[in-house]
């Protein structure tokens, strides 16, 4: 389970952006952080990190929309990740994502109905040896059929 | 007794840990006393979960185990049973390696700073901190080490740069971004001996006089991450990071930066920006890195493999490891054979063996039982390989000759189902979404290189000439190896297996 995501706060974007203000390079493990406790990087805080940082907020902005990684809007409550690079699709990756996709009616980037699941494509988790791969959250799945991935979902209760 | 199951991702991807509760389960229910260590893998993959029981004849192997055979093997006490494999270190995938690097990943518990020690750990930096920057540069020049990240520039050179290079701050930058697919070495040696990794920095920090390093690791490892992050704070309590090395006069911390998902920052120069709170953006070159990296101070940035190999070069001599190899190509790779393969892991040998004896004796041909039809080397980056090159041996300038490269040493086996021109699109479509943006050739041609191999496949054969003209284009000017080598699966693919570009074909499929 991800822990539960609070709803953004300006105290509370403040108090990370303040929090990792002296690293070098800074801007990274700070929307790392946004994203964690949100679920996403808040619109608000683009102005506040902007100021944090002496940068404009076209630069932050810049930075934010450029990484896979950081979302505009929360996502589902669990992230399935579902491998489509070369070494998962000569497992037969592409088909066994299809149907994953068909079964929880979504499609790639998607959010079921119940905002339970966002199911995201990924281009390699490092599993290639035992493919095709998934990673529910944090959890790796390799020889991930539609099968094993239904059953992951549902131990996990996403 | 004492009981080993992997805490690798791949290992817990196949159950492993469902297997350890169980070990424990197992234990209490029977009241045995048993110790149970969650080692790296060994890299038999499709072994995994491999449990490893220690006997006095050494340790033996069980795979692949699940949770439901726990009991039964309790019962057989570790000994006869359907699962044994025998000694691990006799299982013949294990046997014919030649580890180096990886002498320590699947061996030890990956976080016990007192085992790596007792297994040769920290020997190599002990005896860098008795010599001078210069000599330890030389040293690893002197050992033909290479970048196993994918260019193959010599390591030392790049050190030797950066040792002469004049500025108040220096730093080490740790190129984690291990982004290919079919390549999980980075991945492995970080969560099965994460401290080969900082020992490697530590020296590169003192050879050079930088006393900070920064790990970039992908966010899509996890499990790399929290191991690099625990190991680095064993290392800063027991005093081999921090203000005094060893309690030596040199000081070097580091810390662990995780990536945010996109590609392109495997790229050194986008890496660097990265790291520094920017778009992944490819800077020109020169400048080096070496002269005006990180922050614009002299870096040296290197491959995890390539920075893990260190240690042990300096522990046994540049001699040692240089007598491994083939040409050019000195020392050990750890290979990555991946994809649709029967026996899929790692395999770490000296240069030289050929890709037909490692996709077809150690890989032992497909798991689907199928032939062989293409093997992709070297990521999505690299060459299909046909079945008719299969006698290149492996090294950098044997693949170069061949068409190819060897990247990272990720090996990807397809079977004859696979369609080329489908590859061939995923390679384009790939580089469209990865692309940085900074040049036309990657941003634009990798989208008209989609719309072409779509107009060829619609059966406009005068699409063959346009694509390879956009590929000459997209390989001379792009500016870093992702627009400059997507034309490598697409040329290889097309020169390789024209029957798969044909409209005739695509009917056929459909």
């Amino acid at each position: 389970m991800r822990p539960s995501q609070a709803a953004p706060t300006t105290e509370h974007i403040a108090a990370i952006i303040e929090e990792h203000l002296g690293r070098e390079g800074p801007l990274l493990p700070m929307l790392h952080a946004l994203q964690e406790a949100f679920g996403h990087v808040p619109q608000q805080a683009v102005p506040m990190i902007a100021e944090a940082l002496n940068q404009t907020r076209a630069e932050v902005h810049g930075v934010v929309s450029f990484y896979h990684d950081f979302r505009a809007e929360p996502g589902g409550r669990h992230v399935l990740r579902l491998c489509r690079a070369e070494a998962c699709q000569a497992m037969g990756g592409e088909a066994a994502a299809a149907e994953t996709l068909a079964r929880l009616g979504v499609d790639w980037h998607g959010t079921t109905a119940d905002g339970r699941l966002t199911v995201e494509p990924v281009y390699c988790l490092g599993l290639c040896a035992c493919g095709p791969s998934a990673m529910l959250d944090d959890v790796p799945l390799g020889r991930a059929s539609p099968e094993r991935v239904a059953a992951l979902l549902e131990e996990a209760g996403a | 007794m004492r009981i080993y199951v992997p805490r690798d991702a791949a290992a817990r991807a196949l159950g492993a840990d469902a297997v350890a509760r169980a070990v424990a389960a197992e234990a209490e229910r029977r009241g045995l006393a048993v110790e149970l260590v969650r080692n790296g893998t060994r890299g038999m993959i499709w072994l995994e979960p491999l449990l490893e029981v220690e006997t006095a004849a050494g340790r033996t192997a069980f795979g692949p185990v699940s949770a439901a055979d726990v009991p039964g093997l309790f019962d057989a006490g570790f000994g006869a049973h359907p699962l044994a494999l025998g000694p691990v270190e006799a299982i013949p995938f294990f046997a014919r390696q030649t580890r180096l690097t990886f002498a320590r990943c699947g061996l030890t518990d990956p976080l016990s700073l007192a085992e790596y020690e007792a297994n040769g750990g920290l020997a190599g930096l002990r005896r860098a901190l008795g010599m001078d920057g210069r000599a330890i540069v030389d040293e690893v020049t002197g050992s033909g080490l290479r970048g196993r990240g994918g260019a193959g520039f010599p390591t030392g050179i790049k050190w030797a740069t950066v040792l002469d290079a004049k500025a108040d701050r220096k730093y080490v930058v740790c190129n984690a971004d291990e982004g290919d697919s079919g390549t999980f070495a980075d991945r492995m040696i970080m969560e099965g001996d994460p401290f080969v990794l900082i020992e490697g920095m530590v020296i590169a920090g003192i050879a050079v006089g930088a006393d900070m390093g920064y790990l970039y690791v992908r966010s899509e490892y996890p499990d790399a991450i929290a191991a690099m992050q625990a190991a680095i704070a064993i290392a800063r309590d027991a005093g081999l990071l921090g203000r005094s090395v060893l309690g030596s006069d040199r000081a070097f911390d580091m810390e662990v930066r995780v990536g945010a998902g996109a590609y392109v920052c495997g790229e050194e120069t986008s890496l660097l920006n990265s790291l520094e709170g920017k778009r992944g953006v490819v800077r020109a070159k020169p400048p080096l890195p070496a002269i005006a990296g990180l922050f614009g101070k002299p870096t040296i940035i290197n491959n995890v493999i390539s920075l893990a190999s260190v240690p042990v070069i300096l522990e046994k001599g540049a001699a040692f490891y240089k007598d491994f190899g083939l040409g050019r190509s000195r020392g050990t790779i750890p290979l990555q054979i991946a994809g649709n393969v029967r026996y899929g892991g790692l395999f770490e040998t000296a240069f030289g063996m050929t890709l037909g004896e490692i996709v077809e004796e150690i890989g032992g041909g497909t798991a689907s039982g199928r032939p062989v039809k293409a093997v992709q080397v070297g990521g999505p980056l690299g060459a299909y390989m046909p079945v008719g090159k299969f006698d290149t041996p492996f090294g950098y300038e044997e693949f170069d000759g061949q068409g190819g490269l060897i990247g990272h040493a990720g090996i990807v086996v397809f079977d004859d189902t696979v369609d080329m021109m489908k590859m061939a699109r995923f390679a384009m479509e790939f580089c469209a979404v990865e692309s940085c943006g900074k040049c036309t050739p990657c941003r634009i041609g990798s989208v008209r290189g989609v719309e072409t191999i779509d107009r060829i496949a619609r059966g406009d054969a005068a699409g063959v000439e346009i694509l390879t003209d956009l590929c000459d284009t997209m390989k001379d000017g792009s500016l870093c190896a992702l627009g400059g080598f997507t034309p490598f699966p697409v040329m290889s693919a097309l020169r390789h297996f024209p029957e798969d570009f044909s409209a005739s074909h695509k009917e056929a499929a459909e």
